[in-house]
């Protein structure tokens, strides 16, 4: 078989054998502990702080950001992003946001669920938000459909203030406390954007053109 | 791809004398080296990183067949498949069966260097099923048929006005006749074009940044998110990877993600660093059925028991492309394959033979920038040394080269013959540059003389002066 092929020349190259018991148990002990290696001192902030130095970083990638007070405003946020963007009132939602206040917004079309890219506009909670590098972690799953987070011109992310954590490594923790790992864990710093043609910045390039983040303070 | 490193230096020359690529290169000189140097310093622990993150891939290599499997335990726990494959024919019948399997008709692709390496393309292509580069610069160097010249940047060597053209070509078929000048509008073209093939392709293949042995996950990072489109729309994801990319846990991953976007573009994170794990969940209302990694040796086990066990430290970030003065002079293609820069110099002779590569480690001025920008520390020029001999003890170069090594070789082991030649030459060299110091030209470097004076030496060697003054 290919595969014990590939074992035994890789074992050759070492000069060994397959690892003993002992030296088995002594690299599986590595990956059980999944130990932190350094973390930059940058993320380590008090709440507030993350908060603030998350805003400023990702806004520093080109994405926009505002603060509201409660979800309960995020639907009239939506209304506004949309009309100063001059966007037909329409939007997607995730599952996961299904619950807010929209009918507050008679105005604004909503549906809820996955999209195949007719939608321009698409509205979605994330897993987390990285203060270190101005990162959002978005994970996939029935509550937030992954083509939601690529396919449409605008997304809009909506945080809440105790999503914002340090580092990578609180995102780590906090993925493995809720079980296994989704299909997707991807992180977002930015639209999506190329500099494919003589080195130039240009904006969305297969992703979403605009990234908009929605802070929630409660 | 056939490799053409035999021609090096015709290659080169071509290259030099191309000026739109001349300018390109020194876009990238002046565009990445500067990026780079800013996200170094504002990372005050950079360089403490750069020792963890290369401590923890000589940890995965002394230990690469158990982590392998760990790998592919946790890839099928997951839901996934993992394909071992010795060869690049292995690897592409491998794709192939896979594709056949859900009768793909078209396949989109991230930016995978394996898949340049194993030239899955025209095989794909050979067997009825499209490929569809999605990666912009892998786009652009599709359609003109060529291979990427820069391991971040496939297109680089491209102008805006070659990039008009081949666009104003190739998007005739979609009924675009509109020659586009502006760069935002062929973004914006090569995003309407591609956005329905995404939809349509029965399969996405993308390449692995990192492998992570906890969780049977690919790790792929990318700006333009074509990779995540690649990887989200189909029935069936492929990874293609080679067997050293892996990391043993998601914090390991996380410490060599921090060097990766600061090595390559200055960036602190790509825009898009996406983790994935298996085919779609019970409930997830999309994403892949299928999922499966096609893990690839070619060569590579054998390379951790050499002299060249450390290229697999790298992390293909092309900060060593960024700093070389070669690389910058005449850029990617003349290298002659898939990977070129100081990394190529090291990685190709390892995979095609030293005999059909054996220019590549003298494309070194040993200058050692590469050695210090690589954020796994590789010893690169150290390696093109040892290529260097191989080349020798392989019998790998020409009938004057090897005259050239065994004169100089026996001559450096018999002191005082040594001495007495160098003296005859030195004296030889300084009568040949009188009046003005300057050689202009000389018959057995006429490689420095066509283009430039070789200044002549003082005319008395360094041991005759040294002992003059009486430091014996």
């Amino acid at each position: 078989m290919t595969r014990d092929a590939i074992l035994v020349s890789i074992r050759d190259a070492l000069g060994r054998g397959p690892l003993g018991a002992e030296a088995r148990d002594l690299v599986s002990e590595h990956i059980r502990r999944h130990a932190r290696n350094l973390v930059p001192d940058r993320g380590n902030v008090d709440a507030d702080t993350k908060v603030a130095l998350f805003s400023r970083q990702i806004q520093e990638t080109h994405a926009t950001l505002e603060y509201v007070a409660t979800t309960d405003d995020v639907p009239g946020a939506i209304t506004r992003y949309l009309s100063g963007k001059n966007l037909p009132a329409k939007v997607v939602l995730a599952p996961a946001l299904a619950k807010l206040p929209w009918n507050e917004q008679p105005l604004l079309e909503t549906k809820v669920g996955a999209t195949r890219g007719e939608d321009a506009v698409a509205v979605t909670g994330a897993f987390a938000a990285i203060a270190e590098t101005g990162t959002l972690l978005l994970t996939s799953g029935a509550e937030s459909p992954q083509t939601l987070h690529l396919l449409p011109e605008h997304h809009v992310v909506v945080v809440r203030r105790d999503q914002v954590v340090g580092s990578m490594e609180d995102c780590w923790d906090r993925l493995r406390a809720q079980g296994p790992l989704p299909r997707t864990a991807m992180f977002v710093s930015g639209p999506s954007s190329t500099a494919d043609i003589e080195l130039t910045h240009y904006l969305g390039a297969h992703g979403p053109r605009r990234l908009h983040v929605i802070v929630v303070d409660r | 791809m056939i490799p053409t490193s035999r021609q090096f230096k015709e290659n080169a020359g071509r290259a030099l004398k191309d000026t739109e690529l001349q300018k390109a290169l020194f876009r990238v000189d002046k565009n990445f080296t500067e990026r780079r140097a800013r996200a170094v310093k504002n990372l005050p622990e950079f360089e403490s990183l750069r020792d963890q993150g290369v401590a923890i891939k000589n940890h995965v290599l002394d230990h690469l067949d158990h982590y392998l499997e760990v790998f592919a335990e946790n890839v099928e726990r997951a839901g996934g498949q993992v394909h071992w494959c010795s060869t690049a024919e292995d690897a592409r019948r491998m794709v192939l069966d896979l594709c056949r399997s859900v009768n793909a008709r078209s396949v989109t692709k991230g930016k995978t260097m394996i898949g340049e390496e194993i030239s899955l393309n025209p095989y794909l292509a050979a067997q009825g099923i499209e490929p569809v580069e999605t990666d912009l610069g892998e786009y652009i160097i599709q359609l003109a048929d060529e291979p990427p010249s820069h391991i971040i940047g496939p297109a680089i060597h491209k102008t805006k006005e070659q990039v008009s053209d081949l666009f104003l070509e190739h998007h005739r078929r979609y009924g675009k006749t509109k020659r586009l000048t502006e760069g935002e509008e062929l973004v914006g073209e090569a995003r309407e074009i591609l956005r329905p093939r995404y939809l349509a392709a029965d399969v996405g293949i993308t390449g692995a940044n990192f492998l992570i042995a906890e969780t049977g996950s690919s790790v792929i990072v990318t700006n333009e998110g074509n990779g995540d489109l690649t990887q989200t729309l189909p029935k069936m994801h492929i990874v293609l990877a080679s067997l050293e990319k892996i990391v043993p846990t998601l914090e390991d991953a996380a410490t060599l993600i921090r060097l990766l976007a600061r090595s390559a573009t200055g960036q602190q994170m790509s825009v898009y660093t996406t983790v994935s794990t298996g085919p779609r969940r019970p409930g997830d209302p999309d994403g892949p059925g299928q999922y499966h990694v096609v893990l690839l040796d070619n060569g590579r086990s054998k390379l951790l028991g050499s002299a060249f066990r450390d290229i697999l430290r790298c992390i293909r970030c092309g900060a060593c492309f960024n700093h070389c003065p070669v690389y910058a002079s005449v850029g990617g293609h003349a290298y002659g394959w898939v990977y070129s820069g100081p990394m190529g110099s090291v990685l190709t002779p390892a995979i095609v033979g030293i005999a059909e590569a054996h220019h590549l480690p003298n494309a070194s001025t040993f200058c050692g920038r590469c050695q210090d920008v690589c954020p796994m520390r590789i010893p690169l020029p150290s390696m093109m040394r040892h290529w260097r001999e191989e080349a020798f003890a392989q019998d790998a170069c020409t009938w004057r080269e090897r005259m050239a090594i065994r004169g100089w070789a026996w001559l450096a082991r018999r002191p005082r013959s040594y001495r007495q030649v160098a003296r005859l030459v030195a004296s030889y060299l300084a009568w040949r540059g009188r009046p003005t110091g300057r050689i202009a030209d000389l018959a057995f470097a006429r490689g420095w003389t066509a283009t430039r004076d070789l200044p002549a030496p003082a005319g008395r060697t360094f041991l005759d002066l040294w002992r003059e003054r009486g430091r014996t």
